[in-house]
């Protein structure tokens, strides 16, 4: 910290020049990999501090939901973190679904989790394949990109979409996965661990990433905490909290998988954590789809649960049958009622804790919404940790951190 | 021995008799709340007591009451204790004519953009708070838009000629 009180640059005696140059850091700059601004004070190369704006592209989500029925929200969820948009959808049907009280059949639960960990595996794959890029090893990322258009490809088979999904329904799924989806899910499964060790291969011991990353941005469990540090940057920092296992959801307690944790905090223990998560990731897909395929009979072909109210009945008896046509109406007018209650749910988002907080007054419409968002949350630790390293370690360190615009703006 | 909600209640309430009040447990998280003048107390004796260790705040927002005089505005807190991995729910509620509460930011440093949000958009002053600004939305804005009072856009309105949206123009 010396360095910092004594300035590199000597201007003459009373020069009204200051010291340090000043370095705007986005909001259109490639590194930030988003719509946000860093405004850095430089002593030749090095960072004296860091001011972040964000807010460009604030959509006012919260006051949005005010006014929206359920089913209508979950396209607001979509567009918080897009890296892994189903987690998102999915957290928050179960909100709701906790709201209701509802309990989802458990091939529903297991079909979630395939997605959700397919999600977690697309968001770790381009948050590390970006920190390759930012430190100059642009290929892995052109390379694993063919595989997140493999994970694209299943969702795309399942809801129709492939970025912001709007997958799932509160209840369950809006239509049984299809023999394409699995298909493409075996094949996926099957060629991408050889990939994944690829891209270990090329990243991991290679010594000027490794030199870039060891040591950039760290930060201490203590700080992590303090700061409401979650996901892989604070399990990097080497405290084992992992929403899926503190709070199961889902039915995560059906499986078994290790919490991978780093040391330091840094870039290079980040990259790492992201790392062996998507081994994990991938060990609970497995099991998951053997899970899925041993239900027999009518049970594997449950796709959601049985509540009328909020699930929308088949377009076929919409045509024939009262009931059906009724909550059809009732469902897409949003008229159906709420019940009163208030609740909090989280479920582990690509790069951390995403909560939902709930409460209804008994309306059509929650009366209040709000979204716990991870990295609005941890990006404030940003000007502490860069302060006194280098400007190529701040951006290093901004890819590692995994900040998604659109989830920190809401 | 595993912390219980009971035992965090019988706790708070040793420590602060009659100042914290409406317990409730909707789904299972122990709710409270406690006079605005007492919550950094409330806090810092969470933060702090050896048995309770609520020491991470995972959320912090606000909610507008505009029908209850003199309780207009709640603020929430959501704090989680990660070693015995219980959840609490602690509220304040302030009147919206003098919306002031004291800041968290000295226990917990991520309560500085959480605070940072919600005067944003609720106008909830943070005393002691040691960047107090506006954060998502734009400096010049003179009002607080998830007030109950700030409308949403009208959804009939044919004042806006733009074909774009579907509003107007030859479409109706």
């Amino acid at each position: 910290m010396s360095e910092l009180t004594h300035p590199h640059i000597k201007l003459p005696e009373g020069s009204i020049e200051k010291q340090t140059s000043t370095l705007n850091l986005g909001p259109t700059h490639p590194a930030t990999h988003g719509v946000f601004q860093n405004i850095l004070e430089l002593d030749g190369e090095r960072i004296v501090s860091a001011e972040q704006t964000v807010g460009y592209i604030h959509r006012a989500f919260e006051k949005l939901a005010e006014r929206r029925p359920l089913y209508q929200i979950t396209t607001l969820t979509d567009r918080l973190n897009y890296c892994s948009s189903p987690i998102n959808n999915m957290g928050w049907h179960m909100t709701c679904e906790k709201l209701l009280k509802v309990k989802t059949p458990k091939r529903v639960d297991y079909l979630r989790i395939i997605i959700m960990e397919l999600a977690r595996v697309s968001d770790h794959l381009i948050c590390n394949s970006i920190v390759g890029v930012d430190t100059g090893a642009l290929s892995v990322f052109l390379y694993v990109m063919q595989y997140r258009e493999l994970i694209y490809e299943i969702y795309e088979e399942i809801c129709g979409s492939r970025l912001t999904t709007n997958i799932g329904r509160i209840g369950g799924f809006e239509r049984n996965f299809n023999n394409t989806a699995f298909t493409k899910l075996e094949k996926f499964m099957a060629e991408y661990p050889k990939v994944l060790k690829e891209f270990e291969t090329l990243l991991t011991r290679n010594r000027i990433f490794m030199e870039r990353t060891i040591g950039a941005g760290p930060i201490s469990a203590e700080r992590a905490l303090n700061y409401g540090f979650t996901g892989p940057n604070l399990r990097a920092a080497g405290v084992d909290y992992d929403v899926r296992v503190h709070s199961p959801y889902s039915s995560y307690e059906d499986f078994d998988f290790q919490i991978p944790i780093g040391k330091t905090g840094d870039c290079y223990d980040r990259f790492l954590v992201r790392n062996l998560e998507m081994w994990e990731s991938l060990k609970i897909i497995d099991e998951a789809y053997k899970k899925v395929q041993e239900f027999k009979g009518a049970e594997a072909e449950v796709f959601h649960a049985d509540i009328p109210e909020y699930y929308l009945p088949e377009k076929k008896d919409v045509y024939t049958k009262m009931e059906a046509l009724i909550y059809h109406f009732k469902i897409v007018m949003g008229e159906t009622e709420i019940p009163a209650g208030e609740v909090y749910h989280s479920v582990e988002g690509g790069n951390g804790e995403l909560g939902f907080y709930l409460i209804s007054d008994g309306g059509r419409t929650p009366y209040r919404l709000h979204f716990r968002r991870p990295c609005f949350i941890y990006y404030q630790a940003y000007s502490e940790i860069t302060q006194g390293s280098m400007l190529s370690d701040a951006i290093v360190t901004l890819s590692s951190l995994n900040v998604i615009a659109g989830e920190m703006d809401a | 021995m595993s912390l219980t909600n009971e035992i965090i209640k019988q706790r708070l309430q040793e420590k602060f008799g009659e100042q914290v009040s409406g317990f409730e447990e909707p789904y299972g998280m122990l709710t409270f709340e406690a006079p605005k003048d007492h919550n950094l107390k409330v806090l810092q004796f969470l933060f702090d007591d050896a048995e309770l260790r609520f020491q991470f705040l995972t959320d912090l927002c606000a909610v507008h009451y505009p029908d209850q005089a003199g309780r207009e505005l709640a603020v929430v807190y959501h704090l989680h204790n990660l070693i015995d991995n219980v959840r609490i729910r602690f509220k304040v509620f302030t009147d919206i004519a003098s919306p002031d509460v004291y800041t968290a930011t000295s226990l917990y440093s991520t309560a500085n953009w959480m605070e940072r949000e919600t005067f944003d958009f609720y106008g909830v002053n943070f005393v002691g708070h040691p960047n107090l600004k506006r954060i998502l939305n734009v400096d010049e804005m003179d009002y607080f838009p998830l007030r109950k009072e700030f409308p949403l856009e009208d959804q009939t309105r044919r004042d806006k000629d733009d074909e774009m949206f579907g509003r107007g123009g030859s479409i109706n």
